[in-house]
Order: C-alpha cells, then sequence, then structure tokens
C-alpha cells in the first residue's frame, strides 16, 4: 500500500471498517460452510472489534489521522472565533496577495528570461561616462554603422543583434483618413533565427533582408497584433501597409509567446533594420545592440575587442566634428563600452520601474509582517485563554511536538483561506497597477503570467507567513506547565513580553511604511505642484505630420484655417510641445569664442507663441512674422545667466554651427521668463527660442505641432474637430497625435503618482494593523489582570497608578519600536533616494508626521482597554474564581 | 495444549510459503491450510492472522483481491508480490538458520 493510498484510508475510515468487517463476515461464512459450529466460530472471531482496530492501525498512518483530527478541532475554534478568524484572514489577505502583486510585476518586468533560446547567453552594449551634454550617465543607443563594425568584429564569438527603440508609429492599411498607432520595432534579419523564434503564419526575417538599404520592405505582425487588429484573419499575408509614407508588405506573424524584447511593451510590427531612416548615418544612434554570447567565449576579451572597435569608429566619426568643444570631445571618447547580461531582455520600463516597484515589494513585506505580528498576537491571546485545555492535553499524555502541530495547524487554517484571497487580489491588482502606468497613447503593456512560478510564491510566502505568525505561539502553548496552570495561575508577565515586543516590531515597521510613504508623497506633492513657467490650462496639442513635407507657408495657412474654428482661442506653432521628450542642443559660441562645453536647448516656435504658453517676456520682443531662422532668437533667463553674464541680452549675438560646418549667428530680440523644457525634474536649462520659418522659405517641413488654446475648459472635446480640419485644409496634413499639454505634465509624474498612491494605501493599512494589533494586546493585559488590579483597587491604589501600570510596557514597546523604524527609515533613505524629488529624510515634517500618525491612533485604539482597566469593580472581581 | 502462541513469530513465514505455493487464498482458507499441512499440529488464530495479512499487505508482500465467489458472497484473496516473493526467501533462511542453531544445541547438550 502507497503512502497516498494510506492517506486516502484517512478520509475513507468508515468505508476501510466496512471492508474489514465484510472479509471477517466472509471468514465466519466459510468456517460454517467447512462444518464449524456458528458458535464457536464467531468466539473465535472474539475480540473482533478490537481486531478490527488493529488493522485499522495498520492501514492508517497515524499523524494524517491525528492531523484530520487537529483539522476539524482547529476549524471548530476558528468558527468558535468568528470575528477574530476573519479579521485575522482578512488582515493577512490584503498583504499576501500585495506581496503576490509585487512578486508578479518584478518578476515579469525585471525577472523573467525572454521566451528565446538561451536567454541566459544574452547580453546588452552600453556605453557609460560623460555625454555630448557635458552629464555623467549610461547609454544603450548606437549608430548602424558602428554596430556593423562591431557585429563583423564579433563575427566567430558571438552574434549582435541591432534592435531599435519600441517606437508608436503611424500606420495606414487604406488611406491616410485612417491613420492608426502600431508600436514598431527594427529589428535585424538574424533575429528570429538566432532566438529559434517560428512563424506562425507565412515566413519571418532572415540576413538576406538586411543586405542593402530600403531593398526589404516588409513587416512581420506579432502574433498579438495579428489576433487584435486582424483577428487571426490569414488573408493579411501580401498585404500592402504604409508606415511613415512608405509602402511594406505583410510576409509573416511571428510565434505567440514572442512579444519583443522590452518587457513593458508588446511589439505590433517588426521592420527589418535596413529600413530605418538613418540605417547609413553615423551620427544617429537609434538602436540597442544585444549580443548571444555562447558559453565557451569569455566576455571581457570579448568586451574589449568591441571597445577598440567602437572607439575606432567614434574618434574616427567626430575628427571632423567642428560642433561641440575639444573637450567634450574627449570626455565622450572617454566612455566606457560595458556588456551586462540581459537575460529578461532591456526596456526602458525596466530602468524607469526597477527601484519602485523594489521599493513597493519592500513596502509591502513590511505591511505583511506587521499582519503578521497583530495574528501572532492574537494566538498568543487565544493560547492564553486556551491555557487550560492545553495543560489537560498535557496531562492526559499528549507530546509536545502534538500540541505544536495542533496550533501550527489551527495556523494554517488562518493562513490558506487569506492566501486564497490573497490570490484573488494579486490576480486583480497586478494589472491595476500596470494599467496605472499610463502616458498618454502609448501604455504600458506587461505579460503577467500566472503560472507555476507565481503559484510557487504564493505558496511558500503562505508557508513562512504560517510559522512567522504561528510557530511562536505554538511553542509557547505546548511548553505549558499543567501544574501551574491547573492549579489555576500563571506568569501572564512572560506572554505579555512577547507581545510587547511584538507591538514593538509592528510600530517600527509602521513607522518605517509611513515614513518612506511620506517620501514618496511629498516627492509627488513637489513635483506636480512645482511651477512649470508656463501654462497647461486648455491647450490641446496637434502633433503633425506632413507627407510630402512641406513649406512652413503651407503650415502658416493649415494654422490660419485652424483659427477660424469656432472654440478657438489661439493656434501657434512650434517644433514639438514643451516637455513631449524631445531636445534639440547644440554647443555655441558667444563674441566668437570657443564652443562651450555646456550645451543650449532650442526649440523653433511661431510668432505668439510665448503668449500661447503664456511665458512672459521679460525685455524686447516676440519674434515678426518675417523673423526667420537663423537670425533672431528669444533667450531664456538661465541662458541669458549662463552664457551672457545676465548684463541685457537684448541685441547681443551668438554662433553655433550648422549642419554644414558653417557658423550661423543668431542676435537676441527678447528674453522670455525661464519655463521647463523636456523635463519638470531636470535643473532649468539655457533655451534658445528660434522663429519656425526658416530663412530659406522654401525649406521643406514634415513635422510640427500646432498648439491650441481652446475657449472651453475641456480642449479634447475639439480633438476630432481639429484633426478632420487639418486634413481638410490640405491634405498632405495630418495629426498623428492629439495630446493636451496637460497630460504631458502628468505624464511626467506618473511614476512618483503610482509610488505616492500606492506607499499611501498601504501606509494606511500599516496604521490601521499597527492600531487594530494594539488594540487586541492592550484589551488582553487589562483583562488577564482584572483580578490583580481588582486587588490593588480594594488595597487602596490610585486608579492613574493602575493605568500607568498597564500603560508603562506597552509605552515602552511603542517607543523603542518607533525609535527603530526612524534608524531604519534613515538607514534606507539612501536606497529610495533616487525615487525622490528635493525631499530629505531629515526634513522635521517627513520624521514627524508619522510618529504623530501613529500617536494618534494608537491613542484611539487605547482608549477602550482604560476604559475597561477603569470599570473594574474591586468587588466584583475578588467575588468572581 | 496451548495452541495460540506456538506459532511465535513464524505466522508471515507460514503465510508466505503457503502463499507461494497457492496463490489466491482467503484467510480462512489460509488458516485451514496451516491446520492442514501441519497435521493439526499448528493453528493460525483469526485474532492474529487477519491483522497479520493487513501488515504484510501494507509492507507490499502481499495483495489483495476482492472475488466473487459461487455462493454470491464476496471474499478477499491474497496473492504474493515480488517483493513477498523476496520476503519468503528471507525468513526461511532466517528459519533455517535458528532452527538448526536450535537442533544444535539440543544435540551437543
Amino acid at each position: 500500500m502507497s503512502l497516498w493510498s494510506r492517506i486516502v484510508n484517512v478520509f475513507h475510515g468508515d468505508r476501510l471498517n466496512r471492508e474489514i468487517e465484510e472479509e471477517l463476515e466472509s471468514h465466519l461464512a466459510e468456517a460454517v460452510a467447512q462444518g464449524r459450529d456458528p458458535q464457536e466460530a464467531r468466539r473465535a472471531l472474539g475480540r473482533a472489534v478490537q481486531q478490527q482496530q488493529q488493522s485499522h492501525d495498520v492501514k492508517v498512518v497515524g499523524w494524517v489521522d491525528a492531523l484530520r483530527a487537529d483539522l476539524i478541532f482547529g476549524w471548530r475554534q476558528l468558527r468558535r472565533n468568528k470575528v477574530t478568524s476573519v479579521a485575522a484572514i482578512l488582515s493577512l489577505a490584503l498583504p499576501i496577495g500585495a506581496c503576490t502583486s509585487a512578486f508578479r510585476l518584478i518578476d515579469a518586468l525585471l525577472l523573467r528570461p525572454l521566451p528565446v533560446a538561451h536567454p541566459e547567453q544574452l547580453y546588452v552594449l552600453s556605453r557609460q561616462g560623460t555625454g555630448f551634454d557635458n552629464k555623467p550617465g549610461e547609454w544603450d543607443s548606437w549608430a548602424y554603422p558602428d554596430f556593423q563594425l562591431m557585429r563583423a568584429a564579433a563575427k566567430d564569438q558571438a552574434e549582435l543583434i541591432a534592435l531599435s527603440y519600441a517606437d508608436r508609429a503611424d500606420v495606414t492599411y487604406k488611406t491616410t483618413a485612417e491613420t492608426e498607432k502600431a508600436t514598431l520595432q527594427y529589428v535585424s534579419g538574424s533575429m528570429f533565427s538566432t532566438f529559434a523564434i517560428q512563424p506562425a503564419l507565412g515566413r519571418l526575417f532572415t540576413d538576406k533582408d538586411d543586405r542593402e538599404v530600403g531593398a526589404a520592405p516588409y513587416v512581420v505582425l506579432s502574433y498579438d497584433y495579428w489576433a487584435r487588429r486582424f483577428g487571426r484573419d490569414s488573408h493579411v499575408l501580401r498585404r500592402s501597409v504604409n508606415i511613415g509614407g512608405a509602402a511594406y508588405q505583410v510576409i509573416g506573424v511571428s510565434e505567440k509567446k514572442f512579444t519583443g524584447t522590452e518587457p513593458g511593451t508588446v511589439i505590433d510590427l517588426f521592420v527589418p533594420v535596413m529600413m530605418h531612416r538613418f540605417a547609413l548615418r553615423s551620427d544617429a544612434t537609434w538602436l540597442r545592440t544585444l549580443a548571444i554570447v555562447p558559453p565557451d567565449v569569455a566576455v571581457e576579451p570579448l568586451r574589449a575587442k568591441l571597445a577598440a572597435v567602437d572607439h575606432a569608429f567614434e574618434s574616427d566619426r567626430l575628427r571632423g566634428e567642428t560642433g561641440l568643444a575639444p573637450e567634450t570631445l574627449r570626455n565622450v571618447l572617454d566612455n566606457r563600452l560595458r556588456m551586462e547580461p540581459a537575460p529578461a531582455g532591456v526596456s526602458g520600463t525596466q530602468k524607469e520601474y526597477r527601484h519602485a516597484l523594489v521599493a513597493i515589494g519592500v513596502l509591502v513585506m513590511m505591511v505583511l509582517l506587521i499582519a503578521c505580528a497583530n495574528v501572532a498576537n492574537l494566538m498568543t491571546a487565544q493560547a492564553a485563554a486556551r491555557g487550560r485545555e492545553m495543560a489537560l492535553r498535557v496531562s492526559l499524555g499528549a507530546g509536545r511536538r502534538r500540541l505544536v502541530q495542533m496550533v501550527l495547524m489551527e495556523s494554517a487554517l488562518l493562513a490558506f483561506p487569506a492566501a486564497a484571497g490573497g490570490a484573488v487580489f494579486a490576480w486583480w491588482s497586478a494589472p491595476f497597477v500596470v494599467s496605472m502606468i499610463n502616458p498618454p497613447d502609448n501604455p504600458v503593456r506587461l505579460i503577467l503570467p500566472a503560472d507555476w512560478k507565481v503559484l510557487g510564491f504564493g505558496l511558500a510566502l503562505t508557508l513562512v507567513v504560517v510559522l512567522l505568525f504561528g510557530l511562536l505561539p505554538a511553542l509557547r502553548a505546548s511548553s505549558v506547565r499543567p501544574s501551574v496552570i491547573l492549579k489555576g495561575g500563571d506568569d501572564p508577565h512572560s506572554r505579555q513580553r512577547l507581545m510587547n515586543a511584538m507591538i514593538a516590531v509592528q510600530v517600527a515597521f509602521c513607522f518605517l511604511v509611513l515614513f518612506i510613504a511620506g517620501l514618496f508623497v511629498a516627492t509627488f506633492h513637489r513635483l506636480s505642484n512645482q511651477p512649470t513657467g508656463f501654462s497647461t490650462d486648455r491647450i490641446l496639442l496637434l502633433e503633425t505630420t506632413a507627407r510630402p513635407a512641406q513649406s512652413s507657408v503651407s503650415w502658416d495657412q493649415v494654422a490660419q484655417q485652424l483659427r477660424s474654428v469656432p472654440g478657438v482661442e489661439r493656434v501657434s506653432q512650434a517644433g514639438w510641445a514643451l516637455l513631449n521628450g524631445f531636445g534639440w542642443n547644440d554647443a555655441i559660441a558667444v563674441n566668437s569664442g570657443p564652443l562651450t562645453v555646456n550645451l543650449a536647448y532650442f526649440l523653433n516656435v511661431s510668432p505668439g507663441w510665448l503668449e500661447t504658453m503664456k511665458i512672459p517676456l521679460l525685455s524686447g520682443r516676440d519674434f515678426l512674422e518675417n523673423d526667420t531662422y537663423p537670425e533672431a532668437a528669444i533667450v531664456n533667463q538661465t541662458f541669458a545667466r549662463t552664457f551672457l553674464n545676465d548684463e541685457n541680452p537684448v541685441g547681443r549675438s551668438f554662433e553655433k554651427t550648422a549642419d554644414d560646418g558653417k557658423r550661423e549667428r543668431l542676435v537676441v530680440v527678447g528674453v522670455a521668463r525661464d519655463a521647463d523644457y523636456s523635463s519638470i525634474r531636470d535643473p532649468m536649462l539655457p533655451v534658445v527660442f528660434v522663429p519656425f520659418h526658416h530663412r530659406d522659405q522654401g525649406a521643406p517641413v514634415d513635422e510640427g505641432t500646432f498648439i491650441v488654446r481652446t475657449s472651453s475648459p475641456n480642449p479634447l472635446a475639439l480633438a476630432s474637430t481639429l484633426r478632420r480640419e487639418v486634413s481638410r485644409a490640405r491634405s498632405p496634413f495630418y495629426v498623428s497625435t492629439v495630446r493636451t499639454q496637460l497630460e504631458l505634465k502628468q505624464a511626467q509624474t506618473i511614476r512618483e503618482r503610482l509610488l505616492a498612491t500606492l506607499a499611501f494605501f498601504f501606509g494606511a493599512v500599516a496604521l490601521l494593523l499597527a492600531g487594530v494589533g494594539l488594540y487586541g494586546v492592550l484589551n488582553y493585559s487589562v483583562q488577564q489582570r482584572e483580578r490583580e488590579i481588582g486587588i490593588r483597587l480594594a488595597l487602596g491604589a490610585q486608579l492613574s497608578h493602575v493605568i500607568r501600570q498597564v500603560a508603562v510596557g506597552i509605552s515602552l514597546a511603542v517607543i523603542v519600536g518607533a525609535f527603530a523604524g526612524l534608524v531604519l527609515g534613515l538607514a534606507s533613505q539612501r536606497f529610495v533616494q533616487s525615487l525622490l524629488y528635493q525631499v530629505n529624510a531629515t526634513d522635521v515634517g517627513v520624521v514627524a508626521l508619522p510618529w504623530l500618525m501613529i500617536l494618534v491612533v494608537l491613542s484611539i485604539a487605547a482608549i477602550p482597554a482604560i476604559l475597561r482597566a477603569i470599570q473594574v469593580d474591586p468587588v466584583t472581581m475578588l467575588r468572581a474564581d | 495444549m496451548a495452541k495460540p502462541d506456538s506459532l511465535q513469530g513464524s505466522l508471515d513465514l507460514l503465510v508466505l510459503k503457503i502463499l507461494s505455493r497457492r496463490p489466491g487464498l482467503h484467510g480462512y482458507a489460509i488458516m485451514a491450510a496451516v491446520g492442514e499441512l501441519s497435521g493439526d499440529v499448528l493453528r493460525a488464530e483469526e485474532g492474529s492472522l487477519y491483522p497479520a495479512l493487513h501488515r504484510m499487505e501494507e509492507a507490499g508482500w502481499i495483495r489483495a483481491e476482492w472475488i466473487r465467489k459461487d455462493t454470491g458472497r464476496r471474499a478477499r484473496i491474497y496473492e504474493l508480490t515480488a517483493a513477498g516473493r523476496k520476503q519468503l526467501a528471507a525468513e526461511e533462511a532466517r528459519w533455517h538458520t535458528a532452527t538448526s542453531a536450535v537442533n544444535r544445541i539440543l544435540r551437543t547438550v
């Protein structure tokens, strides 16, 4: 009989007994048939019941039987204390679910290997050092010619794959009027075969698609996009699609499991890398390089070899560079090439959310610990109440192990429903958190599988939780000395000490959670309330494309047409909207001096743009219709301070280097107040506004943004009208994206909002749990001491003195806990520093607020216990027992 | 004559041996066989036989099966497993060692 069948036997005890009975009956019948006297045969069977019991014992494993008994007994215990049991289960379910959810997110974004062949052999190439803007950093972007040289150099040792950054592109299947967005990635032709990705339909790219620029106008759809956009229609093959003005043909659909190499983004369309418009540009870095290094190749020599190739390429390229200061060029060439393992892929989402997710994971873990401490206290209190039962069990011969098993079983009975509840919470909350990362038009899409890994984590977590809150009470419960307890007295102080320690732990973690939550909330508050220097009020942004590119005069005509639309107050033009992440920077030279190491940032704008954005002009004038680039310039205060010594800048001039290497001279006609340029987090940048119109009137412009101020408070109400109006005004124009300036500003604080929201929520939960925990412990300790209090009062003690007696231990625990929490908080601050903005952990408010909140909540939690202590009536108390 | 304890630890051996010769016996038949084959000298008590059968079944030496007899009553019959055969060989060897040792003592003293 296998162990399994024995365990099964435990639950089929009745059937088993029947079987044995039947066998014995059959025996009896046989005996009678053989001519034996029925009476005698039955007597021979004799103590049938006992025999049956013996046989049954053989058939079942003793401890499993005991387990079943514990299960039933534990269930009854929990049902007897319904309210506390439900409270315990709920208070555990939420943190267990939150931890599982955090694990799911961290696993999906950072840990899970890509579903490709040998993800462990993947490395990502990057450069670390000083950038062209003279700021330290690390970049993983490469130019394609550089990539080609490195790939050739590494050929015998490793496979190199080029992958562009996933980007939202305008895609058209029929007419330009039906332009839609799709996530596009340019990839090396060898990617699919190297990753061992199979086509779900048609064919995938090969090396042949990489040979010539523009020779492979093909796209491969991702399975997800094929299913979502085309309903898995196999007729999609050979369909033509227009991407960025060029015609492509659909040649295949990739395997279902492969969604790209950027966790947080699901690719819709793959395009051969040689179709990129910058494929031959040495000065445009637009792709990531992944290396697949077989296990028998040493990484460091390979890295050194690639670094040498890259260095040669860069020094060759920068030799003729006249637009940058020599110091900048030296710094850039000193950058170090790095090769980092990337089994889980590489993405901007990873970079942005790595620390944030880990921080949230740690926070919810602390909330879980608080909940565990709560339930442990609950169990300890219950164990105290059941002291006599335990003592009785021991005196009847129950072993210590048996008692531990019994109490642990009760813990498990609490933990498993909690885990089930937590699973539901995790199932819901992980996608919910992902949905909160929703930059306009490009929300994060994270594949969140619920597989054995997540299940295993949940189970392991539950077991740890059972041990955390169950083991200590179980050991205590099992160490009862019957002689003491059955006499009627126990030393409640030792138990009290344990509970006080738990309270200290709770307060410490609670303080820590609140402290960190406070830092996050303050960061979000500072960032979103910080003045940007311009107005986001009623501003609608029409990011517009002209195919073919049109002269700036045509752009003006479209703007004019938009001004006639009812509900439109003002229309201006700019190269792009502030804060959308774009930037154009250049070194400049003042007074024909050397080129600056610090760069200036440029933006081309139409006359009236400053007024539309409500950026005040401090001196000089706005652009006029006949101002052109490169001639007139409006600079901001930071520019004036950085480059022009803050003297009255109007009328002064400076130079920058044009693409052809010649110097262009710009004359300052006005000074504008500082406003954020591409990020609300960066320090103010030195910005130069230049006219939208180029000196060469016919110079074609293919992309620009109409900045529209509407009269209605909801600018998006006009979105579709204006979108139509742009294409109606002149047919080559179409609006690629409509956003509001407010959305762009809010997009800058998505991570901070997420952190603040989650931290605030869990801070509140932690506070609630700590309050409930303290209430429970205080209540219990008063209850335990009612007799003692009664005696003291009867002997003439002051009530306040008695209360102090009860409160002193717990107050001490609270103080110790809060102090420990503070120390932990200050120590942990540097781990979250990168997530903070202008918030300092030593700020009085950040430290005092958690203190205050804990104090208030604990005071409220203490009131019922104090009331109970006050109401102790010495006479009643002394009569009892 | 006090029969119940006369088997003294050899019950397993006898049951295994009998089942190796005649597979498919039920409890009563095994009991009868012990008596018959020993010329009514030995007797297996019901009180020890059934626990022994269930214990050996649990140890995996024998396996049981319900069959329906001609009388219509169900009976539980037993047969040896491979592990049981191995066990039988071991028990037999032990028995021979023990009895020959006892015999040696009886002869020499």
